[in-house]
């Protein structure tokens, strides 16, 4: 199923997937190498598509300025949230220890 | 409207069941249990269901009846047993998108469309089995196992809505809602020999639906009948201030001209699909074209070439979309959690372990697909194509009231057929992809048999909220559809043949 | 071999806390101090299923901070910036990208310097962590984190400087005059010390004169102008030290400790984050059509630079600036000019009000102009002298009343213009030498001789009509 050049290495692999944190063994991360290669082969015909002049479309609708009014409604039970918890301490949700700020 | 089958209300169709349960012809509560008496006899083979609420929807049909019985509206879907995509919150009862990172998460809250069935008094009977988050045409994706085609139980019912297809395929439900981002309506519609309805997009609420790719998705409807599925997917249309990209109309009439003919609308029969689809499938087509005509319509082909952009832009916006909304799964605050040492390691492994091949896949392509260096090339160049294919359709429906296609390129197929290669699954969704880049409506119509027995089904394609069209011409193809095509059908509980419904 | 002077390139990155009833994209409250996890709902929580929709106040008031700032107001749309963090509730950010809603702007400081505003972009605040187990709360070495999302959601507008900013000193004053700015536009509490306000700061040192920008830091975790001083001056003097030894910058975040005042690295910035932006489905265009410019231009309050500007029309510029910002930082311009529309003379007004009703602010704020008036006028005419006038103000702020009988009751009366002769013959005679002195026009001495007179009246004489006295006799 590989084609001769893959179109993605398994380097590229390996930081889409800390990208995405999914945590994949040397297999799966071999797998997905040929799989994402295939599929990009199968939507080249897009990438070379000639757009110059095209508007991307992000929505189908004509709709702007979608807004709501600023007034208090009634929220959620804390006791409902907490309970779909996997971890709780001190009515917060517990997790374990963050490695550096966010990025 | 057909007539009950078997004898029992059940088998009316939404319409006739409403109808009879308002005037006290029927109980709610009888029709509800006859569903649940055919699930338990044919479900375990057939896996439609992820979940049953028994309990919950025998009290609800209690409390129509009672209504009744008081004179009090019970509403507009009174007594109609329904399933709902297990992609649908449902407040209380676990929704799991089929995915083991799910599994055991109660909502807190019910999705728009749900309120909405339930307000019209619908019996919610059960969240049906799908592909995992919706992202597969075979439900084989799911994580809790497939479901099984009620016209033959070694084929695949498509996907990803598979479960709420087949339910009402085997007569167990009235009526279901699925939901489409690729043709995850209309696809398994087609294999299964039912109605799926794909509305424009924005006219039904997506508040509660769990989102795949967010411009993408719509709730639709599957029922036996054009005019059933309409019924349903009334009393869900309509402007809903929580969902931002809802349109601001209240929900159109469908009904009203349903059966008015076709006479002098021209309709275009999309010609560019018909070489690579399988012969019954594309002769469908031609055939669905030739009733048409014969009803007064102009048919003529048309070929849209920019329709066969619509496969390679969709799978990198909807993956890349669903790179995004799968995000949040990352253990921290409901689903699964795989511990680690630390947060990061803890997100990787949840995540990987949650997720199944399909949906590991497509994060990954979309992610890729976004990324820096690739979003020109990737993401930006398939939003372009996607305004291509919308002028194309815009130029289309200059010429024509209505588009007509197929819907599928195969009929169902075995299973396991297609799951070595995932682009040979991703495939199927050739003629139905269009409809979710542009936005518009489609509907996919039981038409004929093929030479196996399975059902094909022909797609009928509409302007923006040109449904009451769509659904008109739509009618008129089912009038001239070959009645052995379509369900319900009932296999016997052993698995063996097929029990056509009429 | 002579020194290399380096200059200071000071970037500022100011996220303000919209002051709205509700979240940026749900209904729940948007309140500081909650109880944990006490204002979530599906939306803010990003539970599955759940979709943003726009507070109409939100985008009113970003387009305020806008017109404040003198922005251009453009169409906008809204991206998912795509990050994991576990105060995160849907790992991405509803915020703005390449199409924001406020652009090239510019921020007048009070002593008229101008800083360029490149944006200013509505996002969604995060969640709060805290830190278990590291010793005093921080990230390293902590055994784990607690989650609240009660902030998760709240509106908040981004506005980012152009690097035009070259001192600490100047930043601070930028910080404080956004502040009063946001504050005036009714947009934002500005509160620093509740996080309505934070600061991050891009900093780094280029030879002076040179036009090529040196390598940047980003400085975190600023959170009151005092810190903001600080971390650039050590920042700045660790970049220079760098530089200056021939040595290179890393581009890199850091963090700034309050307790050492220095800033540490938090992580290499060797390649920015990929926070693959896209256009956010889920949410529609803004467009700034007239009613909502309108709803934006209602109820904006007076800017610091026309409170500023009113009493430079009346006292002159000369010497005031400080006076000025003491009086708008305390709320009491509008004292001073209701006391000068009631009569008082301006630059009186303006000294007494910044000097000696700002230690009583807040009782200031409620005082009768037309009292404040008529006290000023007893002391420009000489019927109290400096020392009266302040005992009175201070009673007149605390318990109202009439400058007038509040004197007499004191028993303040003015000096008779005879006794303050006696006076100032007297002092000569005892002082010679330095009636000579100031004869000659030595200042000191005069401080001096008034002084003596002051004493020996215990502040009862009008020191003007003291002075005025002497220079009579100068001859």
């Amino acid at each position: 199923m590989t084609s001769s050049a893959a179109r993605i290495s398994l380097d590229e692999v390996r930081h889409v997937a800390r990208l995405a944190r999914l945590e994949l063994t040397e297999d799966e991360i071999a797998t997905l190498q040929g799989e994402l290669s295939a599929l990009l082969d199968h939507v080249d015909k897009v990438r070379r598509l000639d757009t110059a002049d095209i508007p991307p479309t992000a929505h189908p609708l004509p709709l702007e300025n979608v807004l709501r009014p600023d007034e208090v409604q009634p929220c959620l039970d804390r006791d409902v949230v907490l309970a779909a918890a996997p971890a709780v301490e001190s009515d917060r949700f517990l997790v374990p220890s963050i490695l550096g700020d966010a990025p | 409207m057909s007539e009950a089958r078997d004898g029992h209300p059940l088998d009316g169709g939404v319409r006739a069941i409403a109808e009879a349960v308002r005037s006290g012809e029927a109980t709610a509560v009888g029709i509800v249990e006859e569903a649940f008496r055919r699930i338990r006899e044919s479900d375990t083979e057939l896996h439609c269901f992820n979940l049953l609420t028994e309990e919950a929807a025998l009290e609800a049909a209690a409390s129509v009846d009672e209504s009744v019985a008081r004179g009090i509206d019970p509403g507009a879907l009174a007594g109609v047993p329904v399933a709902l995509k297990d992609n649908l919150c449902t407040k209380g009862t676990e929704t799991t998108c089929s995915s083991k990172i799910l599994q055991g998460w109660k909502p807190p809250y019910d999705a728009t469309v749900v309120s909405r069935l339930r307000a019209a008094g619908a019996i919610a009977v059960g969240k049906t089995n799908l592909d995992e988050f919706a992202m597969g045409s075979s439900t084989e994706n799911s994580a809790f196992g497939p479901t099984r085609n009620p016209w033959d139980v070694t084929r695949v019912p498509g996907g990803s809505s598979g479960g709420s297809s087949a339910a009402v395929a085997a007569g167990l439900v009235a009526t279901s809602l699925g939901s489409d981002t690729g043709g995850s309506i209309r696809q398994p519609a087609s294999l299964c020999g039912v109605v799926g309805i794909k509305p424009t997009y924005g006219l039904v609420s997506r508040y509660g639906l769990i989102a795949f790719a967010s411009s993408l998705d719509q709730i639709g409807t599957f029922a036996v009948e054009v005019g059933d599925a309409a019924a349903t997917l009334e009393v869900i249309a309509g402007h809903d201030p929580a969902d931002s990209t809802s349109l601001g109309q209240p929900a159109p009439s469908l009904l009203d001209r349903l059966f008015d003919g076709v006479e002098g609308l021209r309709v275009g029969l999309i010609s560019d699909f018909l070489a690579d689809v399988a012969a019954p499938c594309s002769k469908a087509a031609d055939d669905a074209g030739e009733a048409l005509a014969r009803a007064g319509a102009k048919v003529e082909q048309v070929s849209i070439p920019e329709m066969l952009l619509g496969l390679p832009a969709y799978y990198i916006i909807a993956p890349a979309e669903a790179s995004s909304n799968l995000a949040r799964y990352d253990g921290v605050r409901y689903g699964l959690r795989v511990d680690g040492p630390d947060v990061e390691t803890m997100n990787a492994r949840t995540r990987a372990e949650g997720f199944g091949p399909e949906v590991r896949r497509r994060i990954m392509i979309g992610t890729y697909a976004l990324s820096s260096g690739y979003y020109d090339a990737y993401y930006g160049q398939a939003q372009k194509a996607r305004t291509l294919v919308i002028r194309a359709f815009e130029a289309a429906y200059e010429r024509f009231d209505v588009l007509l296609a197929p819907t599928t390129p195969s009929t169902a197929f075995k299973l396991g057929a297609k799951t070595a290669n995932p682009i040979e699954m991703y495939l199927s969704d050739l003629c139905t992809i269009p409809s979710n880049l542009s936005g518009h409506p489609a509907v996919s119509v039981p038409f004929a048999l093929d030479p196996d027995g399975l059902p094909v089904g022909v797609q009928v394609l509409a302007p923006a909220l040109g449904e009451a069209l769509m659904l008109r011409v739509a009618a008129t193809v089912e009038a001239f559809a070959s009645p052995s095509a379509r369900g319900p059908v009932r296999p016997r509980p052993t698995g063996g043949e097929v029990e056509p419904g009429g | 071999m002579g020194e290399t002077a380096y200059e200071t390139v000071i970037g500022l990155e100011v996220h303000c806390e919209l002051s709205t009833a509700t979240k940026l994209f749900c209904a729940c409250a948007n309140q500081f101090g909650s109880e944990a996890n006490t204002n979530i709902c599906p939306v803010c929580l990003g539970l599955p299923g759940s979709l943003p929709v726009l507070n109409r106040r939100a985008v009113e008031l970003a387009m305020r901070i806008g017109e404040a700032l003198s922005c251009r107001i453009e169409p906008s749309i809204f991206h998912r910036k795509n990050y994991f963090y576990p105060d995160m509730p849907k790992d991405y950010q509803i915020s703005q990208y390449d199409a924001p809603i406020n652009v090239d702007g510019a921020l007048e400081l009070p002593d008229g310097s101008r800083v360029g505003i490149v944006r200013a972009h509505i996002e969604e605040d995060t969640g709060k962590t805290t830190h278990i187990g590291g010793g005093g709360g921080r990230i390293h070495g902590a055994d784990h984190s607690l989650v609240d999302y009660n902030r998760a959601g709240v509106p908040l507008v981004e506005i980012v400087s152009a690097p035009d900013i070259r001192s600490a000193a100047q930043a601070r004053t930028y910080v404080a005059e956004l502040r009063a700015i946001v504050i005036a536009a009714g947009a934002s509490d500005g509160r620093m010390e509740e996080g309505s306000l934070r600061v991050d700061a891009n900093v780094s040192v280029r030879p002076a004169g040179t036009p090529e920008y040196g390598t940047r830091c980003e400085v975190k975790n600023l959170n009151s102008l005092r810190s903001l001083v600080r971390a650039i001056e050590h920042e700045a003097e660790r970049q220079v030290a760098i530089v200056s030894a021939g040595g290179s910058i890393a581009q890199e975040t850091r963090h700034f400790d309050e307790n050492t005042g220095l800033t540490h690295s938090l992580r290499s910035k060797e390649e920015a984050y990929d926070y693959r932006y896209f256009p956010e489905p889920d949410l529609v265009p803004v467009v700034p059509n007239a009613e909502l410019l309108a709803a934006a231009r209602a109820g904006m309050g007076v800017m610091p630079v026309e409170r500023r500007r009113r009493l430079v029309a009346l006292v002159g510029s000369e010497g005031t600036a400080e006076q000025i910002q003491t009086v708008i930082e305390l709320d009491l311009d509008g004292l001073v000019l209701a006391a000068v529309g009631a009569g008082a003379e301006a630059r009186l007004a303006l000294a007494r009000t910044a000097n000696e009703a700002a230690a009583k602010a807040e009782g200031a704020r409620s005082l009768d102009p037309s009292a404040f008036a008529a006290l000023l006028g007893m002391e420009a005419g000489g019927k109290l002298s400096a020392t009266q006038a302040k005992t009175v103000l201070a009673e007149l702020i605390d318990s109202g009343g009439q400058p007038g009988d509040i004197a007499r009751r004191l028993g303040f009366e003015a000096m008779e213009s005879s006794e303050i002769d006696a006076l100032v013959d007297e002092l000569i005679a005892q002082h010679p030498m330095e009636w000579q002195r100031y004869q000659a026009g030595d200042p000191k001495v005069a401080s001096f001789l008034l002084g003596q007179v002051m004493k020996a009246t215990k502040g009862r004489a009008n020191g003007r009509l003291v002075t005025e006295a002497l220079e009579a006799r100068k001859g």
